[in-house]
C-alpha cells in the first residue's frame, strides 16, 4: 500500500473515528482512505468546505469525546495555522498529517519536499511547542500514526505527521506479521470523585485530565487566555503558570518518545543526520560506505520536534563531523548547529522534487 | 425549570446594549424547552457575541473569528443528542461566510442565532456584513460603497430550512428561540438589536425603528418549504450504515522463484491515461508473489489526462532503501513523452539493459538491448499497452515470470476486468 493510506489504517487502529479534510494533492489519498473505513465503523468522514472547516470540524469532535485526525499539505497547513494554535493553547487532542510538497505557496502538488518542517513548530501564534513525527517509508506511516494518536491524548496537544509526497505517495510491500504494534492509549478522565477543573494538571503530571463537552460534567472549552476553570483571565500570575506548563508538558518529556534509528560505527569520523524520506538513500549510504571500509554513522530522526537533544548529543559524541541533509534549503540543519556548536555540521540539501540520492550524499561524505 | 444563568458570571454588557434582553431570553428558552445544562452547548464567536458562553451553566465552546460553526458541526456529529447552539455576530457571519453556507446546504441540527447589531461593537464600530450604506461608522466612508447582505435571504438561496427574523426587543424573543431549536435541521434566527458602545452614538436606531423596518423585510415562511428536507446527521448516519465494511489490507502470499536473482530495477515511461500507475503497481505484486520486497515511486503532472506519467518499480530480495532508480535493468518505453522527460538518461545505459520499446516510440541512441514490439499491429489500445508489456517482460522471463503476473492480476482485479487482463497477457506475442 502506499504511505497515505497506511497512516489512514494506523489511525483506525488506533480508534481515530473522526477526519475530516479538503481535497489538496498529495494528501488527498488520505481522505479517500478514511471514507472508506471510517462509516461502516460508524465513525464519520467529512469533507470541509476549506481547510479551516475541516481542522475545526476535528476540534468540535475532539471536544465532544472521538479521536480525530486532519490530513492536508502545505498549502492547507498555512490554513490551518489558527486551529493550530487554539488546539495547542487549549489543549485539544488532534492528529495532523501534512503530505509535504514543494513550496513555497502553492509551488509544486506532485513534488516532493520536506518543505514545512520548521513552520509545523513555529506556524501557531504564541510559539509554543508541537510534536512532529517524521515517517521514513510505508511502515512508519503505520506505526508512527499510531504513536502520535498515544501522545496526542495523553499530552492532550496536536501531533503532526511530516509526511512527504514521496512516502505518502509511494507505495510498498509491509510484512504486519513482523510488527509489533504499540499499546493505544486513551485520553484520561479524572478519578471517581475528583472534582473535574478543565486545565488544572493532576500532581505529578502536566497534562489535564479530560471530560467531553456533551458528558454528565458540564465543560468549558476556550481559545482565549483561560484560567484553570476555563474562564478568561487576566491574573499575570496564572497566565505564567498556565503557559509554563504548556510549554514544559511535551519538551520534557521527548526522551520518552525520541523515535529514532541509530548505526553508529566505531571507526567513524562522520555522522549522518537526517529524517523522512532522505533516511532510505542516507542507510544506503551508510551500507555502501560500510562494505567500502570507510564507514560512516547514521542517525535518523522520526521525531522532530521538540528537539531531542538528548539523543542528538549522545549520537555524535564520538565524532567531530556531522553532515546533516534534507529536502529543503536548510531547515532542521538549524537546529543541530544550535544543539552542537563545538562540531563541524555541514548540510546538503535538494529543493527541486528531486529526491536526494544516495550518490550525492557520497560526494558529501567523500569531500572533506 | 430554574435559570441556566451562572450567578457567578454576570453579563458584562454596555448599560442599554440589546445582548442583555438576549440573554434572558435565551434563559427563558432553555427554561421553557425543560433543557438541562448538560443537555446544551452553546458555541461562541468572537466580538461581544462571544461572550455569551460564561453567561450560563451549560456546555461551553469558544474559539476563533466566524468558526463557530465548524466547531458546532464536530461536536453535533460527535454528540448527536446535544442540542447545540451558536451565538456570533454580524462580524462573524461575514467573515466566516463560506461556513454559514456550508451549514445551510448540509442542515445538520445547529441552531444559529446571529446577535445582528449592523457593526463590529468590540473594535471600534467598524462596519459588517449588514451595515447599511447610509451609516456612519468606525470604517469611514468605506460601508457607503459595499452593499449590505440580507442574512435571511442569504441563508434561504443557500439552503436553509429554517430562515427567521426578528428584534431582541420582540416580546416573543424566546419563542422564537426556542421555536428554531425545536427544528429538526439547521435553523437560523436574525435577531436585530442595538449597540449603545458604538453604533448608536452616531446612528439613531431605536426598538421601534427595528421594528418598523422589519416589517418593511420581506415575509418568511418556515419551514422554508422548498428546503426542508432530512436532517444531515441522521441522514449521514443512515448512509453510512449501509456502506460496506472494508476488507483488511490484502496479504500475498509469496509462492513462487523469481526468474531472476538479485535486485531489478524496472522503469515505466508512459503517458497519463496510459494505466502506467496500475502496471507498477501490479508489477509489485508480482514481486510479492516471489516473496521479494517492493517500492513504487511515481512521477506525473497534476493534470489528469495530459502529460507523462512514469514509475519507477524495484524489486529486491533485501529491504529498498532509495526508491529512485539510478541505473535500470529494464526500461519500459511506451510514450513519447515520458521517454523524453528522461531523454538524458538512455546514452549511459549498456548492452546489459532491456528496453521493451513500443514501436511507435522513438528511443534516443545507446547500447542497451532495444526490444521492439509493434502493439498496434496486435491491436492493443494505449491504455492496455503498460500491461501488455509487463506480459512481454514476464513471458521474456525477466524480472518476473507469466505465473507471477497472473497471481497479481487476480489479487488486484476482479470480474470482468480480471478476464480481460488475463487474456491480455496470454495474447501478446513477444516477438515482432
Amino acid at each position: 500500500m502506499e504511505g497515505n493510506e497506511a497512516v489512514a489504517w494506523g489511525a483506525v487502529a488506533s480508534g481515530c473515528r473522526f477526519f475530516a479534510g479538503y481535497p489538496i494533492t498529495p494528501a488527498t489519498s488520505i481522505f479517500h482512505t478514511m471514507l472508506k473505513l471510517l462509516p461502516p465503523l460508524g465513525g464519520v468522514c467529512l469533507q470541509g468546505e476549506d481547510e479551516i472547516a475541516s481542522i475545526g470540524y476535528c476540534l468540535g469532535a475532539s471536544m465532544g469525546g472521538l479521536k480525530v485526525m486532519t490530513a492536508t499539505s502545505g498549502p492547507g497547513i498555512s490554513l490551518y495555522s489558527e486551529h493550530i494554535s487554539f488546539a495547542i493553547g487549549s489543549e485539544i487532542p488532534i492528529v495532523i498529517v501534512d503530505v509535504q510538497r514543494l513550496g513555497p505557496s502553492t509551488g509544486s502538488a506532485t513534488r516532493g519536499a520536506d518543505s514545512d518542517i520548521q513552520f509545523l513548530r513555529w506556524g501557531n501564534s504564541g510559539g509554543l511547542p508541537a510534536i512532529v513525527l517524521a515517517p521514513v517509508d510505508v511502515l512508519d506511516c503505520y506505526l508512527l500514526t499510531i504513536q502520535a494518536f498515544n501522545l496526542a491524548e495523553a499530552f492532550r496537544c496536536p501531533v503532526f505527521i511530516a509526511s512527504n509526497k514521496e512516502i505518502g505517495m509511494t507505495r510498498e510491500n509491509m510484512n504486519m506479521d513482523a510488527v509489533e504494534v504499540p499499546k493505544i492509549i486513551e485520553r484520561a478522565a479524572p478519578p471517581a470523585g475528583e472534582p473535574f477543573v478543565p486545565f488544572e494538571a493532576p500532581s505529578g503530571s502536566k497534562t489535564p485530565y479530560f471530560l467531553p463537552i456533551g458528558g454528565d460534567v458540564i465543560v468549558r472549552q476556550t481559545s482565549s487566555t483561560h484560567g484553570t476553570d476555563g474562564y478568561i483571565t487576566t491574573d499575570s500570575d496564572e497566565i505564567a503558570r498556565i503557559l509554563d506548563r504548556l510549554k514544559t508538558k511535551v519538551v520534557s518529556q521527548v526522551d520518552r518518545f525520541s523515535f529514532h534509528e541509530s548505526y553508529l560505527e566505531e571507526d567513524a569520523d562522520t555522522l549522518l543526520l537526517t529524517y523522512g524520506i532522505t533516511a532510505r538513500a542516507a542507510r544506503d549510504v551508510y551500507r555502501l560506505q560500510k562494505s567500502a571500509g570507510r564507514p560512516v554513522s547514521l542517525l535518523i530522526l522520526k521525531t522532530l520536534w521538540p528537539v531531542p537533544e538528548k539523543l542528538i548529543r549522545k549520537n555524535a559524541e564520538h565524532v567531530q563531523r556531522i553532515i546533516v541533509a534534507e529536502m529543503n534549503l536548510g531547515q532542521y540543519v538549524r537546529e543541530i548547529e544550535r544543539i552542537l556548536p563545538n562540531k563541524t555540521i555541514e548540510f546538503f540539501g535538494q529543493m527541486d522534487g528531486r529526491l536526494i540520492s544516495p550518490r550525492q550524499i557520497q560526494e558529501v561524505v567523500a569531500h572533506v | 425549570m430554574s435559570s441556566l444563568l451562572n450567578s457567578s458570571r454576570p453579563p458584562v454588557f454596555c448599560p442599554g446594549c440589546s445582548h442583555d434582553r438576549m440573554t434572558r431570553a435565551l434563559d427563558q428558552a432553555f427554561s421553557n424547552l425543560g433543557l438541562k445544562g448538560e443537555e446544551i452547548v452553546i458555541v461562541t464567536d468572537i466580538g461581544c457575541s462571544g461572550l455569551f458562553d460564561t453567561f450560563f451553566n451549560t456546555h461551553a465552546f469558544h474559539g476563533l473569528h466566524g468558526r463557530a460553526l465548524t466547531y458546532a458541526t464536530g461536536l453535533k456529529l460527535a454528540r448527536p443528542e446535544l442540542n447545540v447552539l451558536v451565538t456570533m455576530g454580524d462580524g462573524g457571519l461575514g467573515i466566516g461566510g463560506a461556513h454559514v453556507l456550508s451549514a445551510c446546504r448540509r442542515n445538520l441540527d445547529i441552531t444559529l442565532l446571529v446577535l445582528n447589531n449592523f457593526n463590529f461593537g468590540m473594535t471600534g464600530g467598524q462596519f459588517s456584513a449588514t451595515t447599511p450604506i447610509t451609516a456612519h461608522v468606525g470604517s469611514g466612508f468605506l460601508n457607503r460603497i459595499e452593499h449590505p447582505l440580507d442574512v435571511c435571504r442569504m441563508a434561504g438561496s443557500a439552503g436553509a430550512a429554517y430562515v427567521q427574523r426578528c428584534s431582541s426587543y420582540a416580546k416573543n424573543l424566546s419563542e422564537e428561540i426556542e421555536n428554531a431549536v425545536r427544528f429538526q435541521g439547521f435553523s437560523i434566527l436574525d435577531i436585530w438589536g442595538i449597540c449603545p458602545g458604538r453604533y448608536t452614538r452616531r446612528n439613531r436606531l431605536t426598538p421601534e425603528i427595528i421594528e418598523e423596518s422589519l416589517a418593511r423585510m420581506p415575509s418568511l415562511e418556515n419551514p422554508v418549504p422548498e428546503n426542508l428536507r432530512k436532517e444531515y446527521g441522521r441522514h449521514y448516519r443512515d448512509l453510512a450504515g449501509e456502506q460496506a465494511p472494508v476488507s483488511p489490507p490484502k496479504k500475498i502470499k509469496a509462492q513462487f522463484e523469481p526468474p531472476e536473482s538479485g535486485r531489478k530495477d524496472v522503469l515505466i515511461l508512459g503517458s497519463a491515461g496510459q494505466r502506467i500507475i496500475t502496471a507498477g503497481e501490479i508489477l509489485c505484486m508480482a514481486g510479492l508473489t516471489a516473496g521479494l520486497q517492493a517500492t513504487q515511486k511515481n512521477e506525473y503532472n497534476i493534470t489528469v489526462l495530459r502529460g507523462h506519467s512514469i514509475t519507477e518499480v524495484i524489486l529486491s530480495p533485501f529491504k529498498i532503501g532509495y526508491t529512485g532508480i539510478e541505473y535500470p535493468d529494464v526500461v519500459l518505453a511506451l510514450s513519447q513523452e515520458g521517454v523524453d522527460r528522461k531523454k538524458s538518461f538512455f546514452n549511459a545505459l549498456n548492452e546489459n539493459v532491456l528496453i521493451i520499446q513500443d514501436s511507435e516510440v522513438t528511443v534516443p541512441p545507446g547500447k542497451a538491448r532495444i526490444h521492439p514490439i509493434d502493439f498496434k499491429s496486435q491491436k492493443i489500445k494505449l491504455p492496455d499497452r503498460a500491461l501488455a508489456a509487463l506480459s512481454v517482460l514476464a513471458k521474456m522471463n525477466r524480472v518476473i515470470h507469466l505465473e507471477m503476473l497472473k497471481r497479481a492480476l487476480e489479487s488486484r482485479f476482479k470480474g470482468k476486468i480480471l478476464a480481460s487482463s488475463l487474456e491480455l497477457a496470454d495474447r501478446v506475442k513477444i516477438g515482432i
